[in-house]
């Protein structure tokens, strides 16, 4: 049951603001992390309780997409309307607590039921209201620049670039040009899942039998976290992706080098017992005849940051433990422990794996 | 002149007289000893046992909250498994919503509402007790799961087609569907009961506008039961049909959807809320004159935001379906009603606020706890209107801050005016008082740790942490807060173990409580506490709405035995039925004393849920055979039995009938009401037929098979010849025709069972299979509804040919016979729209 914290800076992409990070992110390096424990406590203890300025690549309050970014705005000013009300109430409550009794007063009563219950909220309220629904439309509008299609499935994300020369599949890591909208049509095979990257902007739920849509615009380049929002089985914990936003040249480059066919074998013998122990049945490696389509395309493997669905780093012992028994790092998941595999196939096999750039 | 002019003065006092009288109330309301406890159904009893089970069922959801917290407290922990952590979880919110937050509403008015009201008893005592044991068999059934690994699984909203595939999910779901299906059948009697109360059984007098404001809410959390637990229970039984015989209701490959549960569970789940948080208000309320030394202001403000809450409350369920890709329309019409609701619950506030104003606010335990409620709800119900609005709700959805904002809701809506309300009425029940030192340590114990619990959490939530999952890593960021909450968690444990040992400890040194500890109004603190089986000496003629501060005398003349039914010569426990508007008096109803029949009959009922979830189906038939015998025996030595006389003195010269049938009396409220909440649970299943049509184009779908037209019509002849059978006969009766009377219900029992035959065969005939598409489905689930439905109103015909032919029902006492009528009403209802649905749907099809 390891659900690891760093992700080793190997895997590409760029890194926002590299020397902050390694304070506070999850690509952190380990031993940095580990010293740096208490003050980080600390300091992020001081920052919560001043309710502000706390970042993670999780958090919604980061901004990284104008979906986000709006709703931040509008968090900001419902909480201090919503502070002022109850410090309000409370005075009032308070007040009318400890004052003689008033029984002469009913009309002043009556206002203040009229005043306080009816009128002020019915105000408030059609404004938010109205607020609310421009800022949805907002959040709505815009002709997408790029489409992506995610599935979501137990327990992991599989994703299809839409380009004109054919669909580039992938999984569990979406990169994004920086600046482009992007629209993403999301959808499932299972149960109901739910594609949430809250620096970025909002949810939207995954139906089998139906296809909907969340548009995101990211304004900030680096590596943000994603979640299954929706619960969806044993696992829902550890269904995760990133998303990484990028340049929009870099990302061209690299879904250039996406849609090509597998890198040539880094370990020939790696590549026959990846065929022969039969994880072509489930997973494909675009070049080799393995086509299976029921778990993530391999194909480049190796250019992501992770595995088993956003919660390894892909390092060659998180790569080897998860093949030994996927379900003691991940209770629930569906791919089938290769314990038999001899020494010398497992490192064959992770050469092979860990050459697939 | 009304009636009250005409009553006569009291009989001068005699103290032999006194004696004798309260020797025969003391006999005929005495309580069973020993084994024969189970056997006891008065309310004051019942209602205790009902709080006692709700406040056990409430420890244990607590404790599974504590393991949550606890394996949440640090990243990567490894203190629970995940399949366990899913199982708490979804037992947690399963036990607090459906075994304490539900059920201690219920058990809080049996136990008090007819004290508040000035009578002796709920008028269908035996039914109270028939809820109280299904529910703690249900109950014990649903969380006893959990030590066998076998506990649901799948969240308390159970969404398809998680919950649907039972290679997904295992008995637990099972479990899930039938164990709480069961308890909800218990939850809308009670219901049934405690709107009939409010309606049927106040003291003479107490007109609608002088009745407790307790009594209104009671009423409108009763009418919200009744039409939020139904559709609920519809889409249960879709689900275990999908689950048990593969019927196609949820999945997609067979014309199913997903979201049709989501939309049947919250037209449910919402009004749950306020079905929740109402009954406390109601507390709040009924105590806050104690503490004020004045009346509420705004009275019938109060009243209508309450009705104005539920109305609302049922508009509002797609607001917990933002992220479910909806049309934009949509979305702003359940927006503005989610932040309409904000708008009545204010208004309740802010008069309980105004009555602090106006009046002398008195400190005590009760308000403390009233306070905490304030500050805590409040602040839930402003970040309940910032999820109202749409994208901000897209951000947190399904998120912490959800978790934090909805025990905010619950805890200071719900709990903590129960709370007060249990320092309040704790004398009532014991005769004693609880610590005030203690109380203190409860309060801010259970304040404090709420807000250390749940503050942070709605920060978690910005954060980026989803709801339901039972791990996280350190480089999430979310470790210091959720420490933070687990710590917090411990504290709200800590005071409730204080209140528990607070509540349990012997007080037998500490004095007697006085009477009237709070000089509180209400009619319950009129005698001393805690009170006798049979209540009040004599049951007053109430004109006032705080008869204890406005009619000074009546604490005197209702222990002189001066007012209504001060003795029970025939040996019957009776209370007085009054009209529902003015509280005049209209009959005398003998209510039933204890009995075996409803805890056996509840222990045959509850077999016929719990083993349809292992699919022992010869079983599952013998206890439904014993089930319905043993309602038969009930019914027929216990209802409208031909009385021995048609009217009584009840005291000051009033003479009352002591049988009535029709609408005046309170067997037929019952029928008409129960029919209500059944009639809700059809429209659950029209709903679905609806649902279908707007997702599939052309629906039915081209080359699914029809219900036969010509067999159709014979079902319809037969079945609606069958109605109006029923119906003439309950005139021919009243007229004399006995033998006539008699012979159209005979006729009308065979037209029913062909009417089935034919409505069944018209499915038959043209091969529909509810396996294949949701078309078939949702056609066979509405006729065998009907069927089910004419089913039991064939054994009730035959109860009332029975009744006819053994003479209990005679054209003078012909309570049963229009109670069947006003049921067959009902189902011919249903019949007319099924048959319309399978036959004249179809033909609206646009043709290719």
């Amino acid at each position: 049951m390891r659900f690891h914290a760093e992700v080793s800076a190997q895997g590409g992409g760029p890194r926002r603001d590299l020397g902050v990070v390694s304070e506070r992110k999850p690509w952190a390096a380990p031993a940095a992390f580990r010293q740096n424990r208490l003050r980080r406590i600390a300091a992020f203890s001081i920052c919560a309780l001043l309710l502000g300025g706390c970042e993670g690549a999780h958090s919604m309050l980061e901004g990284a997409g104008t979906g986000a970014a709006a709703v931040e705005r509008l968090f900001w000013v419902m909480l201090a309307a919503a502070a002022v009300i109850w410090a309000g109430i409370m005075a009032l409550a308070f007040h009318a607590a400890r004052i003689k009794a008033q029984p002469e007063r009913e009309d002043t009563a009556e206002k203040f039921v009229l005043l306080g219950g009816v009128v002020f909220p019915t105000v408030t309220l059609i404004a938010l209201l109205i607020a609310g629904m421009l800022l949805l439309r907002g959040m709505i509008g815009g002709e997408p620049d790029l489409h992506v299609a995610v599935e979501g499935e137990q327990w992991w994300w599989r994703v299809d670039y839409r380009t004109p020369d054919g669909d580039v599949s992938t999984a569990n890591e979406i990169r994004l040009p920086l600046g482009q909208t992007v629209e993403l049509s999301l959808t499932s095979t299972d149960v109901i899942h739910s594609f949430w990257a809250p620096a970025l902007g909002g949810k939207m739920d995954m139906i089998p039998g139906r296809t909907t849509t969340l548009k995101l615009t990211p304004v900030e380049a680096g590596r943000w976290g994603g979640v299954c929002a929706e619960f969806c089985g044993t696992a829902h914990a550890q269904m995760r992706f990133e998303i990484v936003v990028l340049p929009p040249e870099e990302f061209e480059t690299w879904l250039a080098a996406e849609a090509r066919p597998a890198a040539p074998a880094a370990s020939a013998d790696g590549q026959q017992v990846f065929l022969t122990a039969g994880c072509g049945a489930c997973h494909a490696v675009r070049g080799t005849g393995a086509a299976g389509t029921a778990g993530p395309d391999l194909t480049h493997l190796a250019a992501r940051a992770t595995i088993a669905s956003g919660i390894l780093p892909l390092t060659r012992e998180q790569l080897r433990a998860w093949i030994d028994d996927p379900d003691a790092v991940k209770p629930g998941a569906l791919m089938p422990a290769f314990p038999d595999l001899a020494p010398a196939q497992m490192e064959a096999l992770l050469d092979y794996l860990t050459g697939l750039t | 002149m009304t009636w009250i002019d005409r009553l006569a003065p009291p009989p001068p006092p005699d103290p032999d007289r006194h004696a004798a009288e309260t020797a025969r109330l003391n006999e005929v309301w005495e309580q069973p000893k020993g084994i024969a406890r189970l056997t006891v159904v008065n309310n004051s009893s019942i209602g205790k046992w009902y709080l006692i089970a709700s406040m056990a069922f409430f420890t244990f959801a607590g404790i599974l909250a504590l393991l949550i917290r606890l394996q949440l407290a640090v990243p990567d922990n490894d203190l629970l498994t995940a399949r366990f952590y899913n199982q708490a979880f979804t037992l947690h919110g399963t036990a607090m919503m459906f075994l304490f937050a539900v059920p201690i509403f219920e058990a809080v008015a049996i136990l008090m509402m007819p004290s508040l009201l000035g009578t002796r008893e709920m008028p269908f005592p035996r039914l109270s007790a028939f809820s109280f044991w299904c529910f703690v068999i249900g109950g014990v059934f649903v969380c006893g799961s959990i030590l066998f690994d076998a506990a649901p699984d799948s969240g308390w909203f159970m969404y398809a087609p998680l919950s649907s595939d039972t290679r997904q999910t295992g008995i637990g779901t099972d479990i899930w569907l039938l164990g709480l299906s069961f308890i909800e059948v218990a939850s809308i009697a009670a219901a049934v009961e405690l709107i009939v109360g409010v309606l049927k059984c106040r003291a003479p007098g107490m007109r609608l506008n002088l009745m407790p404001l307790y009594g209104w809410y009671v009423l409108v959390v009763g009418a919200m039961i009744l039409f939020a637990f139904p559709p609920l229970i519809a889409g249960d039984l879709m689900l275990e049909m999908e689950r048990a015989f593969d019927w196609a209701f949820f999945d997609v490959t067979r014309g199913g959807d997903p979201l049709l549960w989501q939309h049947l569970f919250w037209i449910f789940g919402h009004p749950e809320v306020y079905i929740v948080f109402l009954p406390s208000i109601a507390l709040i309320a009924t105590m806050l004159p104690a503490f004020t030394r004045r009346g509420v202001v705004g009275h019938s403000w109060i009243v209508l935001s309450a009705v104005g809450v539920a109305f609302i409350s049922f508009g509002l369920w797609v607001h917990h379906m933002y992220t479910t890709g909806l049309p934009e329309i949509s979305l702003a019409f359940f927006s503005a009603a989610s932040e309409a609701v904000a708008i009545p619950t204010g208004i309740q506030i802010f008069c309980f606020i105004a009555t602090i104003y106006m009046g002398t606010f008195v400190r005590s335990m009760p308000m403390l706890f009233a306070a905490g409620a304030l500050a805590i709800f409040v602040f839930g119900g402003l970040t309940g209107v910032m999820i109202a609005v749409v994208p901000f709700d897209m951000q947190v959805h399904d998120s912490h801050f959800i978790v934090a904002h909805l025990h905010y809701t619950l805890i200071g809506g719900a709990l903590f005016p129960l709370f007060a309300g249990y320092y309040y009425w704790f004398p009532f029940v014991t005769g004693h008082m609880l610590s005030r030192k203690a109380g203190l340590w409860v309060f801010w114990l259970i304040f404090g740790g709420f807000n250390i619990a749940f503050l942070p959490m709605h920060w978690t939530g910005i954060m980026g942490m989803p709801r339901r999952v039972w791990t996280y890593s350190a480089a999430d960021g979310w470790s210091t807060l959720n420490l933070v909450s687990t710590i917090g968690a411990f504290g709200i444990a800590a005071g409730f173990l204080i209140l528990v040992i607070d509540s349990l400890r012997p007080k037998n040194r500490q004095p007697d409580c006085v009477r009237n500890p709070w000089q509180a109004p209400g009619l319950e603190w009129i005698d001393k506490v805690p009170g006798k089986n049979y209540g009040l000496r004599s049951i007053p003629l109430v004109t006032t709405r705080y008869p204890l501060w406005d009619q000074p005398d009546l604490q005197r003349q209702v222990e002189a035995g001066e007012w209504f039914l001060p003795d029970a010569p025939e040996g019957r426990r009776e209370l007085i039925v009054t009209d529902v508007l003015d509280a005049e008096p209209m009959y005398v109803q003998r209510v039933p004393g204890p009995g075996w029949l409803p805890f056996f009959a509840a222990i045959a009922l509850s077999l016929v849920f719990i083993l349809t979830t292992w699919h022992l189906w010869m079983l599952v038939i013998v206890s439904a055979i014993a089930f319905v015998v043993l309602l038969i025996w009930w019914l027929w030595t216990g209802t409208a039995r031909p009385p021995e006389t048609h009217a009584k003195d009840v005291g000051r010269g009033l003479r009352l009938p002591v049988y009535a049938s029709g609408d005046g009396s309170a067997g037929w409220w019952a029928m008409f009401i129960t029919m209500t909440g059944d009639l809700t649970a059809f429209l659950g299943i029209v709903f679905a037929f609806f649902f279908f049509w707007t997702v599939h184009d052309p629906f039915p779908p081209v080359g699914s098979g029809l219900p036969d037209t010509g067999f159709l019509m014979i079902a319809a002849v037969l079945l609606i010849g069958a109605w109006v059978a029923v119906g003439a006969s309950k005139r021919l009766n009243r007229n004399g025709r006995v033998n006539a009377a008699l012979w159209l219900l005979v006729a009308g029992l065979l037209a029913a069972m062909g009417g089935c035959a034919a409505l069944i065969w018209a499915l038959r005939v043209n091969g529909l299979d509810p396996t294949a598409h949701a078309w078939d489905a949702t056609c066979w689930l509405l006729a065998l509804w009907v069927c089910a439905h004419v089913g039991i109103g064939m054994l009730i015909i035959g109860y009332c040919a029975a009744g006819i032919f053994w003479r209990k029902i005679t054209p003078a006492w012909d309570a049963d016979l229009g109670n069947v009528a006003l049921y067959w009403h009902f189902v011919g209802l249903s019949v007319v729209v099924t048959l319309t649905l399978l036959g004249l749907f179809p033909l609206l099809r646009a043709t290719p």
